[in-house]
């Protein structure tokens, strides 16, 4: 081999050139044979069907009742919430609020999409609350009116959250996430 | 005797001969499991390998009879598990065997790992002994995990999702990861059964890593409580029978304790509300995970943040991959570290601590005391184990095991417990004076605890 190196300094690059070649082709192929047995664990077709839920009836709701349906294997929380609680909400100042972030895909590109109520609560009807009831945490199921901000309370790792589902205080990183939903009559929401 | 090689193994069977002159398979098991040198000083310590060789033995065989009989499907998974309990021929034994079979098989490997904490197994040669004992570990509480979820108990399905979760915290592609774990947007049937499938392909995984590490142990040998290696023949005895029947004592008793939780406390270690079916839609008021998980989520929830919580959680596993570069001491076994010996019971001390807080409620008093003991048990690893090697002075380190074995046994040296320079000068002496025959090859000069140099492995010649 040092011989070869020494005396055929051409035939050393080629060779190279024919590992390194090789070598890639290989790579490449290991790689696409890999991949259907990588992506056969991600959510399949059946479960990505499973986008909306049917129409809810929200009108039912009274102000200081909520209701959860499940959609996409998680709850949702749906909530009409109380004057008080509102105001509350609205009381709270943005320093407050550790994740200052809407995380309400209904609002439009226009919204300025910062954790006010407005932008928490439904666009027709501030006081309806639409959430995944995911603590953003590790992913447990808060406990409504509960928690030192009247919302609600993750008993795994202790987040709570206010009236408009805002982290206030716990290791969770952000406000619970509210999923998108449409209004497709004056009474019935779709999530999904 | 040991330390004659495979020069002398002689089978009389003649098929035997004819299949060993093909496949050396007789004079292999001759070399590491009879003649095999250990030294004669092992103690009941020593006896967990053999144990938890024994125990992954037990969970493969139970496991795989209850996979007989189980379905992982979430329709009927917590059912079928039930049907194991009721209507399948001893299914209740076999599942209470596979169930505290997981807790004893966690018993035995913290006190295994605990054991090479003391007494420097980590140490050269052996890290990659080491190394490999962690790959195990982190496979064993994988597969454990995976099981917890089969039965499809409400502790199934919220210690999965939250453990899963975890995954979350990495910024970009955390919630990616989490789909693609799940199969679905939540823990749903697809996790179920590919968890199912992963839970009985990991075991096999720890079988051959087993081998390696059983491999590299056979390479350089036993660590011993003194952790002088094997010098000359005299410090050693064969394998068999001396080690393996006290293994077998030792494995008697283990199963004694295993028996008695089988057969009298099955679920004392479980939690009641993994016999409620799974649901969705409530999260138990108290979710936590296997006892011997407890220590590491007491440091998840530590930390005020999610992904520093995950780190600092993954952290205190990895750590002890690098435990052979972060020991800075050349002495081998703390019977001769008296400062290291103060540090290392305050690191169990720490981790029973911990275990206790992951079982508390995440508020006041008890999230104080879970972030002191992840303090220390961090800086027990990354500022002890470094410094005291440099501050500390060890005491004298004997030249060989069996000048330590002989004077543990001599009344009038005052026994092994009698540290320091003076002391060992005098019981130096008195060997010198008594030795007689043999000087035990190499020996390290000086009254002064310097470790032995050379870790010579017990190699044949």
């Amino acid at each position: 081999m040092a011989a070869t190196d020494q005396n055929a300094g051409e035939e050393h690059t080629r060779r190279d050139f024919l590992y390194i070649a090789t070598g890639a082709v290989a790579a490449i192929g290991v790689g696409g044979a890999a991949w259907p047995f990588i992506d056969q664990m991600n959510p399949d077709a059946a479960s990505q069907a499973l986008a909306s839920t049917p129409p809810i009836d929200v009108a039912a709701i009274n102000p200081g009742e909520s209701i959860s349906v499940m959609w996409r294997g998680k709850p949702v929380f749906i909530r009409r919430r109380t004057e008080e609680e509102v105001q509350a909400a609205k009381d709270t100042p943005l320093s407050d609020l550790p994740d200052q972030e809407a995380r309400n895909p209904n609002i439009g590109g226009n919204a300025d999409n910062v954790a006010t109520d407005e932008n928490r609560g439904a666009i027709e009807d501030e006081a309806l609350l639409v959430m995944i009831g995911v603590c953003t945490h590790l992913g447990c199921i808060p406990i409504g009116e509960q928690g030192e901000f009247g919302g609600w309370f993750c008993p795994c790792h202790g987040s709570h959250y206010d009236t408009a589902g805002r982290i206030r205080k716990g290791p969770a990183p952000t406000n619970l996430e509210i999923p998108p939903y449409t209004f497709v009559s004056d009474n019935e929401i779709v999530v999904g | 005797m040991a330390g004659h090689g495979t020069s002398n193994f002689q089978p009389k069977n003649k098929t035997i001969r004819w299949i060993d002159s093909r496949l050396p398979i007789f004079s292999l098991m001759n070399e590491q499991a009879v003649e095999f040198p250990t030294p004669k000083n092992l103690n009941y310590m020593w006896t967990f390998g053999a144990i938890l060789t024994f125990m992954l033995v037990v969970m493969i065989v139970s496991g795989i009879t209850l996979a007989m009989h189980y379905a992982a499907n979430t329709d009927i998974a917590f059912n079928r598990v039930e049907h194991i309990m009721r209507n399948v021929n001893y299914g209740w034994l076999i599942r209470y065997i596979h169930a505290v079979g997981a807790s004893m098989f966690f018993i035995a490997v913290y006190l295994h790992i605990a054991r090479g904490l003391y007494y420097g197994s980590y140490k050269a040669p052996r890290e990659i002994l080491w190394m490999l004992g962690v790959v195990i570990l982190i496979l064993m509480m994988a597969t454990a995990f995976m099981g917890y979820v089969l039965p499809w108990g409400q502790m199934s399905f919220w210690g999965a999702t939250v453990i899963t979760n975890l995954f979350s915290a990495i910024p970009l592609i955390g919630p990616g990861i989490v789909e693609w774990l799940w199969g679905g947007f939540a823990v749903d049937n697809a996790t179920l059964n590919r968890f199912f499938a992963l839970h009985y392909l990991l075991p096999f995984m720890i079988a051959g890593v087993v081998v390696l590490h059983i491999w590299a142990l056979h390479v350089s040998g036993n660590n011993n409580p003194t952790g002088v290696s094997i010098k000359t023949s005299k410090d050693a005895v064969p394998f068999h029978p001396y080690i393996t029947i006290k293994d077998i004592f030792a494995l008697l008793m283990f199963c004694l304790l295993y028996g008695y939780f089988v057969f009298y406390i099955p679920n004392y270690l479980g939690h009641p509300d993994n016999y409620i079916p799974a649901d969705p839609l409530v999260t138990p008021a108290h979710i936590v995970p296997e006892w011997y998980l407890l220590p590491f989520y007491a440091i998840l929830r530590a930390i005020p943040s999610k992904l520093g919580g995950v780190i600092a959680m993954f952290a205190a596993l990895l750590v002890l991959f690098v435990v052979p570069w972060l020991d800075t001491s050349k002495v081998r076994s703390a019977t001769y570290r008296p400062l290291y010996k103060i540090a290392f019971w305050g690191f169990v001390f720490t981790c029973f601590a911990l275990g206790w807080l992951g079982a508390q409620a995440a508020e006041g008093i008890y999230v104080l005391l879970s972030r002191i003991f992840t303090l220390y048990y961090f800086a027990f690893f990354l500022v002890l184990m470094p410094l005291l090697g440099i501050i500390e002075t060890p005491r004298r380190v004997p030249n060989s095991i069996s000048e330590a074995v002989l004077h543990k046994h001599d009344p009038s040296s005052g026994g092994d417990k009698e540290g320091g320079f003076w002391a060992g000068i005098k019981r130096r002496g008195k060997k010198l004076a008594g030795a007689g025959g043999g000087t035990d090859g190499p020996t390290s000069g000086g009254g002064s605890g310097r470790p032995e140099a050379a870790p010579a492995a017990p190699k044949k010649d």
